[in-house]
């Protein structure tokens, strides 16, 4: 896997959504994602920026456009400081949720998204990393 | 100026003229795909090229940008090959013909010097044994191109959405259910229900050879797409061993419209946007009435 | 703070979503749509999503959310114009945004309520009501 362009992006407030996930769309229209795809992208990245925001208190997006056998993709880092998760696969189960929210952000945007991989440890934050190809498989 | 680089910049025609026989001698030439002309054009690029790119003093490392032109060549000979239906050794045959032609025109300067002979033949195998990896990996490349290409049209002409009556589109999926499928099914189905204005949507899977809980979750995921777009959507084409398999697994369709065929789904999706069709009673066929 | 207005059309009220939304406008949506449906007495919510490009499961929890809190009021909801992409999203995320009506466009969903609101006046014709949208 290359990376060929790399980005990084702090969120510290709910206004930064915005522009990150306007990011997010210019960087998967460049490699010339189907609109589907970007969308879901998108929408796996806004689920992940609104935990880091509501239980990590911020933190920071690395963006990446990768290639891999020729197929070009969009790799997401979010990484944040805050308390960590004590147990990751509960949290990963549908309809799990510690605030009052449907518990669908971490296991949707896993299902929204060609790879997924969380690694949290408590008291020292939370690295999410998602990875969506340009065909979406 | 290199030693190489001068035996490729002086001995042009006659490196031509040996690989050129060399290729025609091999029997795996496919003079049916390619004419002797054109062969002895890419021939001459590609020597010119490689005279080029060795002039620089660089004959080990193939990355580097005085060697583009020749990487480009190259693949542009061995992807239009895959096209064209060439096998891998034919494909390959091309530059390892070359670096025989290039071995036997070093043997023969160097007839009385083994030991410069053995160096210059170790830094042009090299340099073509690389060149030859390009050259595998591009031609698979293009076989890909091809083999992605036909998938491409494969589930394009396999799932065509057809618009029935006027707000009714009825969608035959023909073949199994997989979840790349899906995507192209909900995506064509979603569009043309945006493009037509059209409210129903009639789903026909008569054509698909078996139904589990994976095909199910997706037919299930489709209708709720379209029900969130403010469609409604119509199972239809459900086989007896289907509906067995159904209720054996304990899959709940209970929330969703099925008919067994198309004709009664219709029927269903006519009464729904109040439309009747009967039969005239004086004249033969049918009449429509709203 | 940005606002979404909210324009009162008849008995219903029509909301027209253009820019993108973050949570706390999603939130401001919620509260000034159900405040003004208790202020107007609205029979009709219309939601229009048409020029909306990303919905998460924060603003489908709030569609569902306004959907079931006018309910109470005695107001249906309809969500109109939602893109492919969107639906597509939304479902394999999980949500499918069960209790909330939906239509194609802003035409339809009007068409869609007066139907429902004139059903609810006319408990006769309860029983043949045409069921043309989700449950």
């Amino acid at each position: 896997m290359i990376v060929m362009t790399k980005d990084t992006m702090q969120i510290v407030r709910e206004q930064d959504v915005v522009p990150f996930r306007n990011r997010v769309r210019e960087l998967s229209t460049k490699i010339g994602m189907s609109l589907v795809n970007q969308t879901k992208l998108i929408t796996a990245a806004s689920e992940l920026v609104r935990n880091m925001l509501k239980y990590g208190n911020g933190g920071k997006v690395m963006l990446e456009t990768i290639s891999k056998n020729a197929q070009s993709g969009i790799r997401l880092i979010f990484e944040d400081q805050g308390p960590g998760i004590p147990d990751v696969q509960q949290a990963m189960r549908d309809g799990f949720s510690t605030g009052k929210s449907l518990g669908l952000g971490l296991p949707g945007a896993k299902r929204l998204v060609n790879e997924f991989d969380i690694k949290s440890a408590v008291g020292e934050g939370t690295t999410v990393t998602i990875i969506h190809w340009k065909h979406g498989r | 100026m290199n030693t190489t680089a001068q035996l490729l910049q002086n001995n042009k025609s006659k490196i031509l003229e040996t690989w050129m026989q060399n290729q025609l001698q091999d029997n795996s030439l496919r003079d049916d795909l390619i004419s002797n002309e054109e062969l002895r054009r890419q021939s001459d690029e590609l020597i010119s090229s490689l005279a080029r790119a060795t002039s620089t003093g660089n004959v080990d490392n193939i990355h580097a940008p005085e060697y583009e032109t020749v990487i480009e060549i190259l693949s542009d000979i061995s992807i239009t090959r895959a096209r064209q239906g060439f096998s891998p050794r034919e494909t390959g045959m091309y530059v390892l013909s070359l670096k025989q032609a290039l071995s036997a025109i070093l043997e023969e300067k160097h007839s009385d010097q083994p030991e410069v002979l053995y160096k210059e033949l170790l830094i042009i195998h090299r340099l073509l044994d690389n060149l030859s990896v390009v050259t595998f990996e591009t031609y698979i490349k293009g076989r890909e191109e091809v083999i992605l290409r036909q998938t491409d049209e494969i589930n394009e002409i396999s799932t065509p959405v057809i618009r029935v009556w006027d707000g009714i589109l009825a969608l035959p999926i023909i073949g199994t259910l997989d979840s790349a499928r899906t995507q192209i099914v909900m995506e064509n189905l979603l569009q043309e229900i945006v493009n037509t204005g059209s409210s129903i949507a009639i789903l026909d899977i008569s054509g698909v050879p078996a139904v589990d809980s994976l095909v199910a979750q997706h037919l299930i995921k489709t209708v709720s797409a379209t029900r969130l777009m403010g469609a409604e959507c119509i199972i239809s084409g459900i086989r007896a061993e289907i509906a067995q398999t159904i209720v054996h697994l304990g899959i709940d369709l209970s929330n969703i419209k099925t008919k067994a065929s198309l004709a009664t789904a219709l029927q269903l999706a006519f009464s729904m946007r109040n439309v009747e069709v009967r039969n005239s009673s004086k004249k033969t066929g049918f009449s429509i009435s709203r | 703070m940005e606002r979404i207005p909210i324009l009162k059309m008849g008995p219903f009220l029509l909301v027209t979503i253009q820019v993108d939304l973050y949570d706390r406008l999603a939130l401001n949506l919620e509260n000034d749509l159900i405040s003004m449906v208790s202020k107007t007495g609205a029979r009709g919510v219309l939601i229009d999503i048409s020029a909306v490009s990303i919905v998460d499961s924060f603003m489908g929890r709030i569609l569902g959310n306004i959907a079931s809190m006018s309910r109470i009021m005695d107001a249906e909801t309809v969500v109109v114009g939602m893109q492919p992409a969107v639906a597509i999203t939304l479902v394999e995320l999980g949500l499918t945004l069960q209790g909330v009506y939906t239509a194609l466009d802003v035409e339809k969903g009007m068409e869609l309520l007066q139907d429902k609101i004139g059903i609810l006046e006319d408990p006769e014709e309860d029983e043949e009501a045409p069921d043309d949208c989700n449950d």
